[in-house]
């Protein structure tokens, strides 16, 4: 695929309105390797990583989903990227992190400050005031089928790094997104705090959300999340702890 | 058995070939050799027993690690979904009434994001029963969501099933594909077909890099389940639902461009510069290319477009390929002309085209009547 200005359907923030198409219909390319995808167009990885990381600093509320590929340890190649992962959160200056640990509904009432779940995913990004977004580690097909609903009903900005081929529907992907691109992720935002993108929460850390919550509906004691933990970013923080997951027929 | 894992555009596009005469049910049986097929489950039915009597010598050889009758087609297809959602590569085959039978569970596979290839060897599904050549089970594969390939001859059904397995495993597909072909004109008569050496085979399905997790009971958490149930009454249920309905159109989409290589394109276009083209799919263009052959002879001036593809359907090759058209001949083996009306549904000025001739219930399509719908003149 060959870059360049046109763009034959703008995938933008929305709210688009109650049913938008899928992008890839109207036109939009998916990226290959070595390129990104920005609101319908074709970009270098550079470019695509450099807007996601200005998204990231600039809007209200960023927020991370990690997906079940990078938040449950599945092997060691997950582990090691949920290393990397937190390299990645540990430069976004008040960065909240929520998880989607699997993809059934959750019913009747979603716990919004836990988990985002693909069948739902306004109701968590409405609660949160969530205006940019990354999902990672999230099989495509529910991937997609979230995007379409967050851009049709929320005005957040959609990141998606993917592990394969990348998706149309976000506002912002790279495809094949392994180790290598998690740490040239975290080098460009290095790079655009440096080139005086000035963060909106400078001075914050990573906000604790998500995990603690569904450590106390797993069972265990909710805490605070550990600064030291935090700071380090350990290894697989999420992995192997939650075996039970959520009950999602509690009433 | 030496049986060497070749890259997919080894396979298709590079590894040398040499000619073989065999029937199409044969040609079908070598793809098969050539897929690292896992499983394979059929129910019989005319004419699509014998190819699958053809895969079961594969199964003897070794080429297939499991092979069995279901009970029926509900069943087989419902076994197909097992075996996909497992994560291992699977066939099956039917034809007609079958495909009719299995359909319930068929329209379920896209959306459960299941690669698999379906071979359909096309017959009469209508009373009074028969089991002569006629497409029109085609029209009810065309909203079930999934990939549909139409083949014209031997040659396709070789290829087609090989591109099929390779496309709708792409992590962006992940969408089980149907291989058509009229049945005898293709599966029972014999025609040339260009294979790479039998000792080359695909690479194995990645099912950990697919659009949904596997059903892999072996790796936690095994409740990450595709089967999201999302029956509830609400806004929030039937928006998830339609856009996972259109994420499955999407996958369409996305399919081109890996069928586009390995098929070397979507249409393929005789004469394009042809005031007069025909678009046909199937048998059909196996007619009409000799029709074109017989009207170039009585100095006719005429295209041919071979549709391979019918979902995704290539509407804008189409459009573009027919601009300049002044009539569009639509030939068909089938009564309701299905073709005719996607063909129409893609194009600008669609009042160009002629739908027809059809011939059905088992008929065969003289080239004369193509020619006589082209000029208007009855021999």
């Amino acid at each position: 695929m060959t870059q360049g200005n046109e763009v034959a359907y703008p995938v933008v923030a929305g709210p688009e309105g109650i049913l938008p198409p899928a992008a890839t219909v109207m036109g939009v390319p998916l990226p290959e390797e070595g390129e990104g995808l920005v609101e319908g167009r074709i970009v270098s990885e550079q470019e695509a990583l450099e807007d996601a990381a200005i998204a990231l600093l600039t809007r209200k509320n960023a927020t991370l989903f990690p997906g079940p590929l990078v938040l449950w340890g599945w092997n060691d190649h997950t582990n090691e990227k949920a290393k990397y992962f937190f390299d990645v959160a540990n430069e976004l200056p008040g960065i909240r992190i929520i998880p989607m640990p699997d993809y059934r509904p959750i019913y009747p009432k979603i716990d919004p400050e836990a988990v985002i779940n693909p069948c739902h995913p306004n109701l968590t990004i409405w609660h949160n005031k969530i205006e940019a977004c990354v999902f990672i580690g999230v099989h495509c097909h529910f991937a997609n089928i979230t995007l379409k609903m967050v851009r049709a009903g929320t005005n957040c900005y959609t990141i998606a790094l993917c592990a394969e081929a990348g998706h149309e529907d976000a506002m912002c992907s790279v495809p094949n997104f392994d180790i290598e691109k998690l740490v040239r992720f975290r080098d460009a935002i290095i790079k655009v705090k440096k080139n005086g993108i000035k963060p909106l929460y400078e001075g914050k850390g990573i906000v604790p959300t998500g995990w603690a919550q569904i450590s106390r509906l797993s069972g265990k004691t909710a805490e605070k999340p550990k600064d030291e933990l935090l700071e380090a970013g350990v290894t697989g923080a999420f992995s192997h702890e939650l075996e039970t997951g959520l009950d999602d027929t509690a009433e | 058995m030496i049986h060497v894992l070749m890259s997919s555009d080894y396979l298709m596009l590079e590894a040398p070939r040499e000619k073989e005469f065999i029937t199409g049910s044969e040609a079908a049986k070598e793809a098969i050799r050539r897929a690292n097929v896992d499983i394979a489950i059929a129910y019989p039915i005319t004419p699509q027993s014998e190819t699958m009597q053809q895969v079961g010598y594969l199964y003897a050889e070794g080429y297939i690690k499991d092979y069995y009758r279901g009970e029926e087609e509900i069943g087989v297809m419902s076994a197909v979904a097992g075996a996909s959602r497992a994560g291992v590569r699977v066939l099956t085959a039917t034809a007609g009434p079958g495909l009719m039978r299995g359909m319930e569970a068929i329209v379920s596979w896209p959306g459960a994001r299941l690669p698999s290839v379906l071979l359909v060897m096309c017959r009469v599904v209508n009373t009074p029963l028969a089991i002569q050549p006629d497409n029109v089970e085609i029209s009810y594969l065309l909203n079930a969501g999934g990939i549909v390939l139409h083949g014209e001859n031997q040659q396709d059904f070789y290829d087609f099933p090989l591109a099929g397995f390779m496309t709708g495993e792409k992590p962006e597909v992940t969408l089980p594909v149907a291989v058509a072909v009229d049945g005898f004109f293709v599966t029972h008569a014999r025609g040339w077909v260009n294979m790479p050496s039998e000792d080359l085979k695909l690479p194995p399905r990645n099912c950990y890099h697919e659009a949904v997790p596997m059903m892999d009971n072996e790796n936690p958490p095994i409740r990450i389940s595709r089967d999201a149930p999302i029956q509830k009454s609400n806004f929030i249920s039937y928006q998830m639902h339609a856009s996972w309905q259109q994420e499955i159109w999407a996958a369409q989409e996305r399919a081109k461009k890996w069928l586009d290589r390995w098929l070397g394109g979507l249409i393929e276009i005789v004469n394009p510069k042809a005031k007069t083209m025909i678009v046909a799919s199937g048998a059909a263009v196996s007619q009409s290319r000799e029709a074109v052959r017989q009207g170039e002879e009585q100095g006719l001036d005429i295209g041919l477009i071979k549709v391979k593809s019918l979902r995704p359907f290539p509407g804008k090759e189409l459009d573009e390929a027919l601009d300049h058209a002044d009539r569009i001949i639509v030939p068909e083996f089938n009564y309701i002309g299905w073709l005719s009306k996607e063909v129409k549904s893609a194009i600008k000025r669609s009042d160009r085209v002629v739908a027809g001739p059809r011939v059905f219930g088992g008929m065969t399509m003289p080239t004369e009547l193509i020619l006589e719908t082209i000029t208007g003149i009855k021999k």
